[in-house]
């Protein structure tokens, strides 16, 4: 089952560990030294892992085929700094926008955007990731 | 990054090479970032399912452009990051990663620099391209 436009998953806690931001500095091969020590900062693309503290089912379902899957865009914003080791953020998602486009070879191509938001433990909203999903058209006579 | 030195439109990074990029750094990414699709360290599933080989990760490239920007533009400076995917990057690839200021606006708490980036495949062909906003603050002349 796809979920809907407005669709929320479950909320979960992330913590942002201090580990965890030096193996995905390694991981981008930085040697910055932001993201070192008891107070690192979290790189830009880091809020990614938060899917690692997902419970069961807290994701919304695209619905889309894996096969014919791809991830179009990837967007992350900050509305003040970027999180530090230490602090608990409160995730959850939610399917915000799906479109259709004809494909190159004939068929519908289909687009889902979810939008995930990353809070304080006061509420306020510290980050937020945007993707975009394609679903490709399917192969003429592909079932 | 501090604005004592003057941020302006047209200024170019010093670009930087990732790479040759091995099934190892894969890995590395999928355990940090918690993507363990399979496509991107079983060679034997990705030959089965028509690839001619594993393939990195996306939001692997993604990082590295990343990590080129933040050492350009600042850590704690970044606030917004937009990756746009468009081709595949596969073992022995070299990804050459450039950037350039397209926008510089006075903003509370410094100015925000917005920057176009780049990782490019030895093949000339674009990978990733990014896009980021950067509050970078000014300092007092002293």
């Amino acid at each position: 089952m796809s979920s809907p436009v407005g669709t929320r998953g479950t909320d979960y806690e992330m913590v942002v560990e201090r580990g965890k931001i030096a193996e995905f500095a390694a991981a981008m091969q930085s040697e910055n030294p932001a993201y070192a020590g008891p107070g690192a900062v979290a790189p830009p693309t880091f809020l990614i892992s938060s899917a690692l503290w997902a419970p069961e089912g807290a994701a919304v379902d695209h619905g889309f085929d894996r096969r014919r899957l791809l991830h179009g865009e990837q967007e992350f914003t900050f509305h003040g700094p970027p999180p530090r080791a230490g602090q608990t953020l409160k995730v959850s998602e939610q399917v915000v926008d799906r479109y259709e486009k004809p494909g190159k070879k004939g068929g519908m191509m289909r687009f889902a955007v979810v939008v995930t938001e990353y809070r304080g433990e006061d509420g306020t909203l510290v980050a937020e990731a945007r993707k975009t999903l394609i679903e490709t058209a399917p192969r003429a006579g592909a079932s | 990054m501090t604005a004592q030195t003057p941020v302006q439109v047209g200024e170019k990074a010093e670009a930087r090479d990732y790479g040759p990029l091995t099934t190892r750094m894969f890995v590395r990414y999928a355990g940090a970032s918690g993507d363990f699709n399979p496509m991107h360290y079983d060679d034997t599933l990705a030959r089965a399912a028509g690839y001619p080989s594993v393939f990195s990760q996306g939001m692997h490239s993604a990082a590295l452009l990343a990590s080129f920007a933040v050492d350009w533009l600042g850590a704690e400076n970044i606030r917004r990051f937009t990756v746009r995917f468009r081709e595949q990057v596969w073992p022995d690839d070299v990804l050459t990663c450039s950037g350039e200021i397209t926008a510089v606006s006075p903003n509370e708490g410094g100015l925000l620099v917005t920057a176009e980036l780049s990782a490019t495949r030895q093949t000339g062909g674009v990978a990733v391209s990014a896009s980021a906003d950067f509050l970078v603050p000014v300092l007092p002349l002293t």
